[in-house]
Order: C-alpha cells, then structure tokens, then sequence
C-alpha cells in the first residue's frame, strides 16, 4: 500500500483519530517544553482533519461516501466503520478548521504562565479526535463511544479551572444533562440495531424498522440528542458551561460539540424525517428552544452569556429546520450549521479578545472600544451581520433557505416558520445589543482602555468572520457540496439551490422583515428587559432534582447504615436463616433416611467439640476462650482421623498448635479478660440469632447429603493420581497436580496474610531491618548455656529443661520436615504439614530463648522465604509450560544416582516445595511479628516501669 | 448418601458458637468466633464424602478409600485459617495499641450520614460540617513510637 492510500480514504479518517490521540498524550510534554507556543504545534492534528476532508472534496462532489470497515469486536457488532458523506464531510471541515484555529488562538489567550496548560492542551486535542471520531463513523455503538468521549472532554473542559465553584458546578450540569441523554440515547441505538440485526448507520437507514417499536427508540434517541444540544426543556446547562474558558465556548459550545446533537437529527433524518414523532418533537421543541433562547438573550449583560443564549437560540432553530424533514430543509440546515459554526465562533473569540485586553466583558462597563479597536469592531460587525442574517453573509443564505423550505410546507410548517421568524427578529436584536454594548461610546461610562491584541491573537477570529461573505457570496458552490447530503432527504417539487438572490421572493421578504422587526425589538428591549421571567427555568428543575436525590440517599442511607457492624451482619445471617433456611424447610429433608454415626468414638470426639464450643462461647476469660477454641480443633481432627483423613488431621493438629502459640504471644499484651459490654441486653439476641444459623447450617448439613445421587467425581483420582500425578497419596497429589491452580491462589493468600500481619506489627524507623533479623551482635556470645545466645534473664523466665529439650530436637525436627515434604506424594505430609512442622521447630527454638535465639535459628528475612516460595511454585508452574507442557503440568523423572540408587522424581515436588517454604515463611512471620517485635515493643515501657518503681 | 446425625449436630453447634461470637465487638471473640465457624465449615465439606480408610493407593483398596476431593479443599482451608487467624490478631493487638481496647467501633461515616438525615439534610451539608474543623475524628491514645 503506498503511501497516499494510507492517509487517504477511510484509513486516513481512522489514522486521524489515531493522530489525534497521540497528540493528547504528548500535549503535556510539547508544553513544558515550549510553553504556550506549543499549541500551534498541536493545532497541525485538526488542521490534518481539514486537510483531509479538502483532499476529498472531489469525491463528496461526485456523490461517493468514503466508507471503510474494519472489525473491533465482533460478537458484539462493534467495528470502526468509517461513513463520511456530505454531512459527514461538512462536519470534518468544521471539526478540523475550527479546532486548528481555536488552538491556535488559545496560544494567545492563555497566559505565558497558565496554570494546567499542559492539561488543557492534551484534553482539547483530545476532544477534537473525539468528535471527529464521531462524525466519521458509521456504527451507531462506536458513535455512542465517541459522543460521551465528547461528554467527558467537555466537562474536564469546563473544570479547566477547578478551584472555581462556578466551574465545578457547570461541569457537573453539563457531564450529568448530556450523559443521561445520552443513556436513553444509547438504549434507542440497541432497540434500532437489535431490530435491523446491524449497527452499520448507513444499512439501518436502507430499512428503519417501523410501528410503535420505532417510536420509542426515536424518542430515546432523540433525548441524546436535544440535550447534547441543549435544547428545551435541557438548555440550562450550556450557559452553566461558560464558566469555561472562552476558547473552549467557542469551540465545543458553539462550533462542534453542541452540534453533535443537530448532527445526530441531521443524519436520521433522510430515514426518518417524514414520520410524525419526529416532526413532532424536533419541530417543536426546536422552536421553543429558538424563542426562549432569543429572548433570554436579549437580557443578559455578560458578553458571553448573550452568545450562549443565542447559541442556544440558534441550535433550537436547527432543530426546527432539520426536523422539517423535506429535501430542502434539510439543504438550508446543512447550511445553516455551516453559517452558524463560523459566525458563533468568531463571535466568541472577539469577546475572548475584549475581555483579556480591557479586563470585562460586561456590557454595561464596556465603552468607547469600537474607535479604540476598530479592527476587532470590524470583525465582530461582520460575524453578528451574519448571525442576523445580512446579506451577503452566510447566514442570510441558510436563513432564507430555511424560510424558503418552510413556506412551500404543510400547515404546521407555516406556523413553525412564523415561530422562526419571530425568533431571527430576536436574533437580529441581540446581534445589536451584542454589537453596541461591545464597541459603542456609552454616556457616563468611562472609556475603555484596552491594551492592543496582536494580529495573531485576533487572527483567527478574523478568518472565522471572513468565511462568512465568503460562503455566502460562493453560496451556489456550497449549496452544490452540500446537496450531496440533502438529496438523500425525499422531497417534492424542483429542488431549491442555495444563491444570495432569488429575486423577489416572499422569503426575501420575510428576511427583511425579521431584520427591520429586530431593530425594533432592540430598540424596545431596554424597556421591556426585566418584566417577563420565564415560566419554566430548567436550571431550578435540576437543582430540585439534584438535591432531592441527595435527600434520598441520606435517607436511605441513615436507614439502613447505623454504624453498627454487628447489626449489619445480624441483618445478613438472618436474611440466611429466612431465605435458604426456608427454602430448606419447604423441602421436608427429614423424611430422608439417616443415620448416628460411622463408628460410635466420632460421637465421643464430636461430644467433646460440642461442649468446648458452647463453652467457649460463654468463657468471660480470653486464655479460657482460647484453650476452649483450641479444643473443638483438636477434636476435630480427631474426628478427621476416625473418618480417614490423616493429612488432614495432621495438619490440624499441627495448625492449632501454631494458632495456640499464636494466640499466647498476643494474649499475653491484652487484658485478661474480655471487656465488659455496657450494654448485656444484645446477649439473647445473638445467641438466638447463633442458634438459628446454627440450626439452618445443621439443616443444610443433612438436606445437601441426603440429595446427593450422583457419584463424586473423586472416584477417578486414584487412577489419575498414579498415572499421571506419579504419587500414591491422592490428597496431596490433588493439592499440587490435579487441583494445582487452587493451591497456587492459597499460597497467594498466605503470602498476602503474612505481609499484612506484618505491616501492622513493624513500625517506625528500623522496621525493615528488625523484620530481617539480623541478631543483636552483643549477644551473641553462648558460653556454658544450651542455647547459641544467652536470654536476657531480666526479660523472661529461663526454663532449663526447655533450653535443652529446644537444644536437642531442632535438627532433628528440621530434618522430620524434609522428610515429610519428600515422602508426602506417597504417604500423609506433604508441602503444608512440613511446613508447620518446621515451623514449630523454630516456635520451640523462640520459646526457650528470645527473638535473639530466633534470629540465630533461622537468620533469614522472612520476606525473603516467602517471596522465594512463591517464585519456586510459579517457577515450576511457569517452566512445564515453557516445556511445552500445560502450566502446572508434572512430569515423572525416574533415574539412577552413584549414592542414593534409584531415585522416582515428579516435577510437582518443587511446587511441594514452594508451598513448604511459604509455610514456613508465614510461621516466621508471625513469630518475628507476633513474637519478637511485640516484645521489643513492650520492654522500654517495662523498663520506665521499673525506674519509676525504684 | 445417607447424613451422619454426629457430623450434623456438631456443624450446627459449631455455627451456633461461632455465630454468636461473630456478633460481639471484641476482635478477639470475633476471631474465635471466625475459628468455630471454619471448624464447623470443614466439617460440612468432609460431609460431602464418604468416610473409609486413608485414600492413598497401596494402602487402601480404592472401593475402602475415603472421599479425597473434599479432604484436600479442607486442607487449603485450615491453612488459609491459620494466616488469617495471624491477621486478625496481629489487628487486635493494633487496635489495642492504639486506642487502648480492641473493640469494633461503629463506622464513623456512617452515623454521620444517619446524624444528616436525623436533620433531613442533603449531602451537601457534609461540606459544611467538615468546613467548621470537625474533620476525622482524631486517633486517641497514639502509642508514639519508643526510640
């Protein structure tokens, strides 16, 4: 593929988007760099937009969309298929121009020094990708993920200056308004595309769906729509979003985003502009919007929110025009769009220019700016003359287009149109006021001083403002492009071309009558400005709404959320016991046969776990709850033992014996008994709460072994644990070969427990080193004693007989371990139980001695044991793999040794042996925590103690 | 299968205590009441399988065997007990230094969310409150660190 065929077609549309993001991601570096300058440079990725769409101006013209399909997610119907039309070619044009001309306007308005320029930079870049995006797709998902991309750009947009209350409320409005819209929007997309089996825009719209089906998802969709842009009853939030820079009014609030919208209505509406729904809301919600907005416009005496309220005028207008539905409304909405992008545009960066160099942009404190900047005056007259629709300027030719279209309509079109007629009367009214308030001489205001604004910073405005005689005095030129989209609308009659003269035509007519109507209503306004408020504010109906669903959440919340924990589980276990306890009841399990035990000794251990359990639930003495708790699980591996499982009643053994030792370390700091509850009244209620989940669990208990017919699925583990584990003993050989991957996730667990117990035990300044255990060198000397160190006698009690018994059995312990890990495939032990066992080793060896004596038996961080064994078990996971194998996969190795004779390798006994060093990790852990850290952290109180004593 | 009355009667004693002790304040009843449950829960998945003699081939004949598959997920779970035991003491013994106790507080946020709707105010009034100093309540009885 050569080089032009990339940049060119579809692929070039799709790099574009690409361009566009990576220029986001590099704006915060380029300005750090260069500064503000840096924005000229980022300007290049929407100018390539503009580039783009002029090279294919050709094609447009000749009628043939570029499209292009490339898959994203299938299953989903999600592909990036590109469809640029004249629409779609109008909508680059705009999208790419202006957004070259806005930024580099930008690397003017800014200060040199602008706090989060860099930020500011790469979120505006990024919103042109975004928007360019969604103009050139086809797939209705994709558009949705663009048009919400646009939603959040802009709210960080509005954000720009965070501190502000003003722009985190506008913000706020505008991402809350657009995004629920949005939503419905997005439900209308699914309801369209479910219905036509594609979401290929340009297929749906060969055959929409119809009957009451459509209707809804019209309505939906047209929801995203009107409150993108802003239209009634949605229109309070783009004024809210002025508190944004004027760059990003200019560009997002007047010139693209908000025309997402308007580009929505105007893409469906050669598919479904002739249905009534459709005509019904745009038409009249558009007018409304025109009226209102006009009208609130010609009130305001900040600058910049007469031009948000005329966009919003002006947006309503588009509505209206595009949801006339004939052929050549929809020619004089294209340009009318066309018209209103440059001039509302200009407009905005002239009263950005007004208000950086003369300090306001408030009307009534503005005079005498027109004999001080003339030139600006002169690109403000001639952006406003378009906006009132002057002739020769492009919004005169959209504007009567629009009239022309309406006129030859349906009844209600004739009153719609004197709605727009009415409403471009208004508009001529406040482009007056605009006009004078900026540059006029006004008596008893003292004259503005503003400092001069180079000819790059009004640049761009100027540009804006020439397109529009421009466009309009090429009008035939433009209305030929533009009818590329409107002949796809169906329509009745000799098709209208857009020209700067008709001759005398009744919509010439009605043009001068709105502009002379308008001059009059200026006239008037300052009287009448002030007396009518609006019947229906939007802005209050979402601040009641906004504030009554933060009373509900309180509500809810304070309901349901007392504070207490215990009542939260409470309400959880008894939502146990009504719910899967009823289910259970409803199921009689009790007329199933049972029986009293395997052998009669279980009833003797299980008598024994059934006392020490209610026992210990009512021990006041925490040693007593202790011992008590430790005897259900000695009980119950005695139980384990009489239902033959010996790995797993050695392991409990061994696991309780550490949990006591545990237990003793950290009790010994505590009170000794349990604090006494203020209030005793809760007891009954947990014990009757303990009993019925007690009874619930008992009933699952029977129920779920009764119903079970099926044979287990275990019955094939010894067969597999032979063949393919390589060991006899099948419980093992499932925890490291058949079930591998669950015992990996506990080690996991294991490593994760140990590290947290450590973080909360070691504090302050050495803690790392202290958890090493590097030995206190003094110490170190063990002369006539059993022990390497000599325990500080003043710490603790010496037993003697435990010095010797540690002395004695730590080797050969250690070494029982080992013995245990290796033999564990084919007999009870395996990676856990040796682990603990070598791990009550070095209990043994921390007990006699101190932490001192710890540290000498196993000097090795603990840390480092842990982090070790998981790294041998993944390691042999990850190397059976590498091999070719599945991960965790063994592998049988039998082979002969000079001195050991025969030796029966599996692989999976490095995994055993992962496993066993975590183990042993965690028990040091818990000993150099528990243990050795507790009692460091306790002597220096001991020590003041005993001064103090003395 | 036909349940074994012994194992179900244990269970449910097991959850009983166990419950009851879940529902207290004090971390270390909290964990004792974790352990009964976690005893009672191992049993109930030992239920899943028949008992007989050690499942380990050459020792047993595979008809004699004890169900292994319920064994071995026990096994994962008494050790994962055993860490989380450490856990929860190693946070008794935390709370204990800090605040002198090592009881379970009631979740500040959220009675002052139930304190706002006792004064049917919105969220907002959150921003207020915070903005009148009354911010996190600060720790009491900070151990400071020994040199």
């Amino acid at each position: 593929m050569s080089a032009p065929d990339l940049v060119l077609g579809a692929q070039g549309a799709l790099l574009l988007v690409v361009v566009h993001a990576l220029a986001a991601v590099a704006a915060p570096l380029l300005v750090r760099l260069l500064g503000r300058r840096a924005l000229y440079a980022l300007a290049a990725a929407p100018f390539a937009a503009l580039a783009w769409a002029l090279a294919h101006t050709g094609q447009i013209h000749a009628g043939t969309a570029v499209a292009g399909t490339y898959p994203w997610v299938p299953r989903l119907g999600l592909e990036f298929a590109v469809h640029v039309g004249a629409l779609g070619w109008l909508m680059v044009v705009l999208v790419g121009g202006i957004g070259a001309l806005v930024l580099a306007y930008s690397a003017r308005y800014f200060a040199p020094d602008e706090d989060g320029l860099g930020r500011f930079a790469a979120v505006f870049v990024a919103f042109a990708g975004a928007m360019l995006g969604l103009v050139i797709c086809d797939n209705l998902l994709v558009l949705y993920v663009f048009w919400e991309l646009t939603t959040v750009f802009s709210y960080l947009l509005i954000g720009h200056d965070p501190a502000r209350r003003a722009n985190r409320v506008g913000a706020m409005q505008a991402l809350l308004v657009t995004t629920l819209g949005g939503l419905a929007m997005l439900a209308g997309f699914i309801m369209l595309g479910q219905r036509a089996g594609t979401y290929q825009w340009s297929q749906i719209a060969q055959m929409p769906p119809g009957g009451g089906y459509l209707t809804v998802a019209l309505l939906l969709i047209l929801a995203g729509a009107l409150s993108k842009s802003a239209i009634f009853p949605f229109s309070f939030w783009l004024p809210a979003a002025m508190a944004a820079p004027t760059p990003v009014s200019a560009y997002l609030h007047a010139a693209a985003m908000v025309k997402a919208g308007v580009f929505l209505a105007a893409l469906m509406t050669p598919a479904f502009g002739e249905l009534n729904v459709w005509r019904a809301v745009l038409l009249t919600a558009g007018t409304i919007t025109m009226l209102l907005g006009g009208w609130a416009a010609l009130r305001q005496h900040d600058a910049k929110l007469l031009l948000a309220y005329g966009t919003v005028s002006q947006l309503g207008l588009l509505m209206a025009v595009f949801g006339a539905g004939s052929r050549d409304a929809a020619l004089a909405g294209a340009a009318m769009l066309l018209a209103h992008a440059l001039f509302k545009a200009a407009l905005f960066l002239v009263v950005g220019i007004v208000d950086r160099s003369a300090g306001t942009r408030d009307l009534r404190e503005l005079s005498g700016l027109g004999r001080a900047a003339p030139w600006l005056a002169a690109v403000a007259a001639l952006a406003a003359a378009s906006m009132a629709g002057v002739p020769p300027m492009a919004g005169f030719v959209g504007k009567e287009a629009a009239f022309e279209a309406l006129l030859h309509g349906s009844g209600v079109d004739r009153v719609v149109l004197a709605g727009l007629v009415l409403g471009s009367a208004l508009t001529v009214a406040y482009a007056l006021r605009l006009l004078w308030g900026l540059f006029a001489g006004k008596p008893g205001v003292i004259a503005t001083r503003p400092r001069r604004a180079g000819w790059a910073f009004v640049g761009p405005a100027a540009l804006l403002a020439v397109a529009g005689p421009v466009v309009g005095v090429s009008a035939p030129a433009v209305g030929g492009m533009l009818a590329g989209y409107a002949d796809a609308v169906p329509g009745t009659g000799a098709p209208y071309r857009l020209a700067l003269w008709h001759g005398f035509t009744p919509a010439l007519g009605l043009s001068l009558l709105a502009l002379a109507a308008g001059s009059a209503v200026y006239l008037l306004a300052g009287r009448l400005a002030g007396r009518v408020r609006l019947p229906i504010d939007g802005a209050r109906v979402y601040d009641r709404v906004m504030e009554g669903v933060g009373r509900l959440a309180v509500e809810v919340t304070g309901a349901t959320q007392r504070g207490s924990l215990p009542f939260y589980l409470g309400v959880i276990l008894l939502a146990l016991v009504v719910l899967p306890g009823g289910m259970m009841l409803a199921d009689r399990p009790w007329l199933r046969p049972w029986r009293a035990w395997d052998t009669p000794v279980q009833a003797v251990a299980a008598a024994g776990v059934i006392i020490a359990a209610i026992f210990a639930a009512r021990a006041l003495r925490r040693l007593t709850a202790m011992i008590l708790v430790g005897v259900t699980g000695y009980g119950i591996a005695v139980l384990f033992v009489l239902h033959g499982a010996p790995d797993l009643a050695l392991t409990q053994f061994l696991v309780e014996t550490v949990t006591l030792v545990m237990f003793v370390l950290v009790l010994r700091r505590l009170p000794a008994k349990f604090s006494r509850r203020p209030i005793r009244a809760g007891r009954r209620g947990r014990v009757a709460i303990g009993v019925a989940v007690g009874a619930v669990a008992a009933g699952m208990a029977y129920a779920a072994t009764s119903a079970r017919q099926a044979p287990p699925i275990s019955v094939a583990f010894p067969e597999l644990s032979v063949s393919y584990g390589g060991g006899g003993n099948i419980v093992n050989v499932t925890l490291v070969d058949i079930r591998a991957w669950d015992t990996m996730g506990e080690i996991s667990v294991l490593v994760a427990a140990a590290t947290g117990v450590a973080s909360l035990i070691f504090r302050g300044a050495g803690a790392l080193r202290r958890r090493r255990g590097s030995p206190p060198a003094a110490r170190a000397s063990g002369t006539g004693t059993w022990l390497i160190t000599a325990p500080d006698p003043g710490t603790r009690p010496q037993s003697i007989i435990l010095q010797v018994v540690a002395r004695l059995l730590f080797h050969t312990i250690v070494l029982f371990s080992v013995y245990l890990l290796l033999s564990g495939h084919n007999a009870p032990g395996g990676g856990f139980a040796a682990g603990l066992v070598c791990g009550l080793a070095l209990t043994v060896r921390y007990l006699a001695g101190d932490r001192a004596e710890l540290n000498a038996a196993a000097p090795i961080d603990a840390g480092a044991v842990l982090g070790t064994g998981l790294f041998v078990s993944v390691g042999t996971g990850a190397v059976a793999m590498l091999l070719g194998g599945q991960v965790l996969q063994s592998a049988l190795l039998d082979f002969h040794l000079p001195v050991l004779g025969h030796v029966h390798l599996v692989t999976s006994v490095f995994f055993d042996i992962g496993v066993y060093l975590i183990v042993v990790g965690l028990v040091l852990d818990i000993l150099r925590s528990l243990g050795a850290e507790m009692d460091r952290q306790q002597e220096p109180a001991d020590d003041v103690s005993t001064k103090e004593a003395v | 299968m036909t349940p074994n009355l012994t194992y179900v009667a244990t269970v449910g004693v097991l959850f009983a205590a166990g419950v009851t002790l879940l529902l207290e304040r004090s971390l270390t009843r909290i964990l004792m009441g974790v352990i009964l449950l976690s005893n009672g829960v191992n049993l109930l998945i030992l239920m899943g399988g028949r008992a007989g003699g050690a499942p380990i081939v050459g020792v047993t004949p595979q008809e004699r065997m004890s169900d292994p598959l319920p064994q071995a997920m026990i096994l994962t779970a008494i050790v994962i007990t055993l860490g989380m035991t450490a856990f929860l003491l190693a946070l008794a013994y935390r709370n204990w230094l800090l605040v002198g106790h090592d009881e379970v507080q009631d979740d500040a946020e959220d009675r002052r969310i139930a304190r706002l709707a006792e004064r049917d105010e919105g969220p907002a009034a959150i921003d207020d409150e915070n903005g009148d100093g009354a911010g996190p309540p600060a720790r009491r009885g900070e151990v400071t660190e020994p040199p």
